[in-house]
This record gives structure tokens, C-alpha cells and sequence, in this order.
């Protein structure tokens, strides 16, 4: 700065004096920043990140409602009021419940009608009812039916329960009379993560291709972008059903779902492959990490060290938008019956339930993980929108 | 441009037999197979009168060959039993399902997932290109939020759901099957007008379920595309000179922004080709979709085999076609090798 400013003085001065200040220079006199602007320049990166993505407000709703879906990942056995596979032979294919606060222009709390059931001749279907005498309050943080808490111990406490001898089916229940309530809210569990761990495959795999490729270049190069434009003009989903139909039907669901989230993930790594190599071949040519190259450090450590934090955001970033396709992979799968399959409980294979498209007109309620399917996706996609912006916090 | 049609044909060969070596490897990754499967049944139930003939069908496809040699038999670069007899002679194998060759089982399908996807294709591009100059021209327009906000709705329904409930309201509100390709009445006629018209009624919905998240992807591009370019000084000098707005926009900017739209076709088409695979099994359309997945379900190899190698070569060709588009687009491409970009 104050060189610019001495050049321009002697540029139109052959006349004019030569001036030398002989006060000390004080840059803090030419640049005077405010207190945003010090407090700007202090930050650290993933703090300008931070500031950066709280102003998409989008997206930090979207993150607030994943926090919250995310919650029934660890806490689904007290947040829902059944256990997903518990069956009420009384009520099958019972409609949703509507939640009432008034009874006969009483306040009454939070609660249910009874139902009434009975079968239909004609259509052979039991027809059920609204039985208005019967007033089934909801009870809060109650004992209800038993479960295994995260197989470890056997415990009875729910966050909401039926009223004694009653039920609550907020979103109906299925052919065998099973909760779509609870069946959504433990399905979370699978269908959440199942994105989650592939997406951790997946990037294990990007990193480790894209770095390769992005950091040696030559015939490594080469051949890794060829097999990523392979990859990537396949059809993913045929693919991921003919993988998932080789997956051996005798295994147990444990290793069905990682069996299935590898293959999720074993698809999905070109993408992110491609932006690391891309990421790291203009870092490469960093004058720091030549230096790093020059004192003697091993392409490892280049890579992990010096070239690795300059994009981990933006790896964050792409990770966050392949979530949902991930998620949706195993909705299909498990929709067609290719992927998890019933005891395990995911919102594919609550979907399956309503594969036949005439039991679905009698049914419509089938239908309701659907909605969690569409809001967790959006979700994602809005924030993976705002991280991607935020990745880049100096532009 | 015939030698970079050459070359760009040239270079889908090696591309073929990687796809075509993933396919077989995947197909042969349950263990056994069909027969060996059949079997190990029969042996199971103790009737053994028919294990000499499944074993005899063993040899008769190769099957008790070693994996690479099945695989070279398979594609038809190796003698087999009967000689050179594979995928580039023409024989696309034997259905164990059906008891039948795999071009009967699913030649009738073959050109109607052919219709279907390019039929997606034509909509995403009508469909996408009026909506993503009309929303960058007219950014922050209610209209512009509109398309936007449909956009994210579009990307975010995943195509199976949506037809699900668009099967679900058709029926809730028109009592109406949207199911099939065509009316129930037509199938196994032979061709009519009113067939194809009946086909051409019923492609609607499966064209919209399976180009909603295209078109919206498209439109997102587009505009990111067109703005890109509306923002640069060539823009401001032409409106400078008085160019009216319309010859300025399709003279210069649209045309710049043109490019990656139809380069972006290409790496559309393998979603397009997954989703018309599980759309055609939710609507019940008769394309390979739904004989990929009972095949896959009984472990029929050589159907399976054959139907993912036609999606993929399926979705090679359009990345084909949208190469040689460009290549007419854009001279840069057609003179200079591959693009940069």
C-alpha cells in the first residue's frame, strides 16, 4: 500500500519535491478496518464457514429438521408407541386415528376415539368406526409395550402411550395390523443411516481414487478417469439390483444392511472421486505444497496434510448431496424386495406393503412413508445447497 | 466431422467389453447357477430320474467352464459347445426361466424401453428449455420462484414414488388405470393405428414420472447456464448498441449457454435409463424393467445379463448421440479433439 502510494508521488513529481514522510508508518491508518471487518479477518476458516452457511436460513432449517429425524436413530423404542413389529390381530388394516383436543366442546387433552369394528360382506374388509363414547386419553412418558433397548436390556418406557386398552394408530396400521407410526419411526434407524455409511464408503473410495489420480496424474490418471466415465455412464439402479439380488438370502439382516450399504457406496464413489481430482490438481500446483514436495514430505503426507484440509469442505459438501440419492437406492431396492426384508424395518420395506396398487386405493395410508422419504430428501438436498456454498467461504 | 464420428465410435469398443466383463461378473456373483441351483434341489427331494439332464444343459451352456472362459463363450470370441456362438454372433443366450431364447423372452420389450427413454429425453428437452430461458431471463420473478421451488419438488420425489401416486390419484379420482403401456384390449394384437395411438395416450404419465427430476435438474442448469452468460459485458455492449432484447438473447447468450446444456444430456441419461427400470416395474409397463427383476429374483443369468448389458449400451448410445450433437454444435469439439471442459 504505501509503496503504491510513494510511486505515485515521484510519477507526476520531476517539479515537485521529493516528500518523505518521517512519521513511523502505520498500516493501521491506511487500512482502517471496522470491528466485522478485524473480526472477519481473525477467523478461522471453518468459523467464516459457519457464518457463511447461517445465512442460508433454508439450510439450517433443513439441518434442524435432520437433527430431529436423526433422533430417532438412537431413541426410536421410547419415541414410538409400539415396537414396529408388534400386532394387533383386532385391527388390521385399521385407518389413522385423527388426534382431538375437545370432546363435546370439552377440553380433554390430546386423544383418540375408540374404533368400532366391523366386516363388510360385500368387500370382505373389516370397516372401522369412530366410537364417539369411547375417550382414549394419550398418556405421556408411560410404561407401554416391552422392548429390547438397543438389544441390551428389556424396558417398557415410551414417550407417548395408548390409553389403558386402547390404541393409538396415528397413520393406521397394515395387513397384519402393525403401527405405520412405529414402523416409520424405527425404520428411520436403517433408512437414515443405510446414507450415512454408504456415504462413508464412498468417500473412502473418492479419496482414495481421486487421489491417486489427481496426485500422481500420468497413466494412474488415465486410467482411473476412464474407469470413472465407465462407472458413471452406467445406470446406477440396475446395477445395485443385480447386486442386491446376489447378496445370499440366508444372511442375517445385519449383514444384509451392510452388505446393501456397500453396495450403495461401491457405486456412488465416482462423483466424489471426480471432484477430489479435480480439487487436488489445482492444489497441487499450490506454492505451498510445492515447498511441502520440495522439504522432502512423502506423497502421503502431502496429500493428508497439505492438500487434504484445503477441500475437506467441499468433500462435506458433495457428501452431503449423494446422501439422499443413497437413501432412495435403499427405499427401491427394498421396495422391489431386492434389500431388506421384513423383520428389519426401513421405510422401503414399509413401502413394499404397498407395492399393489389396488391395495393402495383401499389403503391409501400405505403410503405414509412416502412423506418422511420426500421431507428427509429435501432436507438434504437443501442443506448440501447451503454447505455448497458455504465450502468456499473467501469468494 | 465423419473422423470424429469415427474416432468417437472407435472409442466405445474397449468401453463395451469393460461394461460387458462388470455385467458378467456381476450376474455370476450368486453362488451356483440356475441349473446347479435346480440341482441341488432335485437332489434334495431325492429324485435324481432328471440330474442327468440338467447335467447335460450344463454342458450344453458352458456352464461347468471356468469364469473367464464362460465369460469369452458369453460375448462370443471363444468356441463354446456349438462353436462361436455368443452376444456378437447374435445369440443372446437361453432364458432357463421361460424356456425360451432371451431375444424372445424380451424382443417385444427391447423397442418400446427404447420408445420410452427416448420419449423422456424429447419431454425433459421441451419441457426444460422454454422453462430455464424463461426463468434466467426473468430471475426472481414469481414465475422464476415457482419453477424453482417445483424444481426442488422435482428433484426431490423420487420417480417410483410419484408414480405411485399418480397411480394412486388417477384411480381416487378417474377411476382410471394408468398402468401398461396400452389398453388392455390391444395387447397381443397386431399393429394398428389405434394400438399406437392407445400407446401413445398411455406414455404420458410414464414420461412425466420418469422426466420430472431430468426436466428439473435441466431447468436448474440451464438457468445457472443463461446467467452466467447474461451477466457478461458482451451482453450490456450489444444492448449498448441497440440490439432488441430478443436477437441479443438468442443470437448470443443462448447459444453460449446451449452447450453444456445438451453436453449435461449425457450424464442425464444413466438416471433416466434406473428410472424407467423401476418406474416400468411400479406402472407395470412392458419394457425390460420388470423381466430385469423377476430375472434377477430367480437368478436367470444370461436374461439378466442381457438386459444390463442393453441399458448400459442403451445409455452409451445416447451419451453417444449428445457427443455427436455437440460435436455438430459446437466446431471447437469437432476439429479439437475432446473438449477441455
Amino acid at each position: 500500500m504505501s509503496a503504491n502510494m510513494n510511486g505515485n508521488g515521484t510519477e507526476n513529481g520531476s517539479t515537485v519535491e521529493h516528500y518523505v514522510d518521517p512519521a513511523p508508518f502505520n498500516p493501521a491508518t491506511t487500512e482502517d478496518l471496522t470491528a466485522e471487518q478485524e473480526r472477519f479477518y481473525q477467523a478461522s476458516q471453518w468459523q467464516i464457514m459457519w457464518w457463511k452457511f447461517k445465512r442460508h436460513k433454508v439450510a439450517v432449517w433443513s439441518g434442524v429438521v435432520l437433527i430431529l429425524f436423526y433422533l430417532c436413530v438412537p431413541f426410536a423404542e421410547q419415541i414410538a408407541p409400539y415396537t414396529p413389529n408388534t400386532r394387533d390381530s383386532l385391527h388390521l388394516y385399521a385407518p389413522p386415528q385423527p388426534l382431538h383436543l375437545f370432546h363435546e366442546g370439552k377440553f380433554v387433552g390430546p386423544f383418540v376415539y375408540g374404533m368400532k369394528s366391523e366386516v363388510d360382506m360385500v368387500n370382505l374388509k373389516w370397516v372401522f368406526t369412530d366410537d364417539k363414547t369411547k375417550v382414549q386419553k394419550l398418556r405421556f412418558f408411560c410404561r407401554g409395550v416391552n422392548y429390547r433397548f438397543w438389544n441390551l436390556f428389556t424396558a417398557d418406557f415410551h414417550l407417548v402411550c395408548p390409553a389403558e386398552g386402547g390404541t393409538l394408530f396415528l397413520l393406521g396400521t397394515d395387513r397384519l395390523g402393525r403401527d405405520q407410526l412405529s414402523g416409520l419411526i424405527y425404520g428411520a434407524r436403517l433408512s437414515l443411516t443405510v446414507g450415512l455409511v454408504g456415504v462413508a464408503i464412498s468417500i473412502v473410495l473418492g479419496l482414495f481414487f481421486g487421489g491417486i489420480a489427481g496426485y500422481f496424474g500420468g497413466i494412474a490418471d488415465n486410467l482411473i478417469q476412464r474407469l470413472i466415465e465407465i462407472m458413471r455412464s452406467l445406470p446406477e439402479l440396475p446395477l445395485w439390483m443385480a447386486l442386491s439380488a446376489a447378496l445370499p438370502v440366508t444372511w442375517a439382516p445385519v449383514w444384509i444392511y451392510f452388505g446393501l450399504t456397500i453396495i450403495l457406496g461401491l457405486l456412488d464413489w465416482p462423483g466424489l472421486a471426480r471432484a477430489v481430482r479435480s480439487k487436488l490438481l489445482s492444489l497441487r500446483e499450490e506454492e505451498y505444497a510445492r515447498a511441502a514436495v520440495l522439504m522432502g514430505a512423502k506423497p502421503g503426507r502431502v496429500i493428508t496434510r497439505h492438500l487434504l484440509p484445503g477441500f475437506t469442505s467441499h468433500i462435506i459438501a458433495s457428501a452431503t448431496l449423494s446422501i439422499p440419492s443413497m437413501i432412495l437406492g435403499e427405499t427401491a431396492l427394498s421396495f422391489l424386495n431386492l434389500g431388506l426384508r421384513r423383520p428389519s424395518v426401513s421405510w422401503g420395506v414399509l413401502l413394499n406393503e404397498a407395492q399393489n396398487i389396488s391395495v393402495v386405493t383401499v389403503y391409501p395410508w400405505l403410503m405414509a412413508p412416502v412423506i418422511p422419504i420426500i421431507i428427509v430428501v429435501l432436507a438434504f438436498n437443501f442443506l448440501g445447497d447451503g454447505l455448497r456454498d458455504a465450502a468456499d467461504p473467501y469468494k | 466431422m465423419l473422423q470424429y464420428i469415427a474416432r468417437r465410435i472407435l472409442a466405445m469398443i474397449p468401453t463395451l467389453f469393460v461394461i460387458s466383463f462388470l455385467t458378467f461378473f456381476i450376474i455370476e456373483l450368486p453362488a451356483g447357477d440356475y441349473i446347479s441351483n435346480q440341482i441341488a434341489a432335485l437332489k434334495s427331494t431325492g429324485e435324481s430320474s432328471s440330474v442327468a439332464k440338467l447335467e447335460f444343459l450344463r454342458k450344453e451352456f458352458a456352464l461347468d467352464r471356468p469364469f473367464f472362459e464362460r465369460y469369452l463363450i458369453w460375448v462370443g470370441v471363444w468356441p463354446g459347445p456349438h462353436g462361436f456362438d455368443g452376444l456378437i454372433q447374435g445369440n443372446w443366450g437361453w432364458s432357463f426361466e421361460f424356456d425360451k431364447p432371451v431375444s424372445d423372452v424380451v424382443g417385444p420389450t427391447l423397442p418400446l424401453t427404447v420408445l420410452l427413454n427416448f420419449a423422456t429425453i424429447l419431454f425433459v428437452y421441451i419441457v426444460s428449455f422454454p422453462i430455464g430461458i424463461y426463468s434466467a431471463t426473468r430471475q426472481y420473478s414469481w414465475g422464476d420462484y415457482g419453477f424453482t421451488l417445483l424444481g426442488y419438488f422435482g428433484l426431490a420425489v423420487p420417480n417410483f414414488l410419484l408414480g405411485l401416486i399418480l397411480l394412486y390419484l388417477f384411480n381416487r379420482w378417474f377411476g382410471l388405470s394408468v398402468g401398461g403401456l396400452m389398453a388392455p384390449e390391444y395387447i397381443d394384437q397386431p399393429w394398428s393405428l389405434n394400438k399406437g395411438l392407445s400407446i401413445l395416450a398411455h406414455m404420458i404419465v410414464p414420461t412425466i414420472v420418469i422426466g420430472t427430476s431430468g426436466t428439473a435438474a435441466m431447468i436448474r442448469r440451464l438457468r445457472a447456464n443463461l446467467l452466467d452468460e447474461l451477466h457478461k459485458q458482451y451482453v450490456t455492449t450489444g444492448r449498448a448498441k441497440g440490439l432488441s432484447e430478443r436477437k441479443l438473447l438468442t443470437k448470443y447468450p443462448l447459444r453460449m449457454a446451449l452447450n453444456p446444456f445438451i453436453a449435461d444430456i449425457g450424464s442425464l441419461i444413466p438416471s433416466m435409463v434406473s428410472g424407467s427400470v423401476i418406474v416400468s416395474v411400479v406402472l407395470n409397463l412392458p419394457t425390460v424393467g420388470p423381466v430385469l427383476l423377476s430375472a434377477l429374483q430367480s437368478q436367470d443369468q444370461f436374461l439378466s445379463g442381457f438386459i444390463l448389458l442393453f441399458v448400459a449400451v442403451l445409455t452409451l448410445f445416447g451419451m453417444l448421440v449428445s457427443d455427436l450433437l455437440l460435436a455438430v454444435l459446437d466446431p471447437r469439439i469437432r476439429l479439437g479433439g475432446r473438449a477441455s471442459s
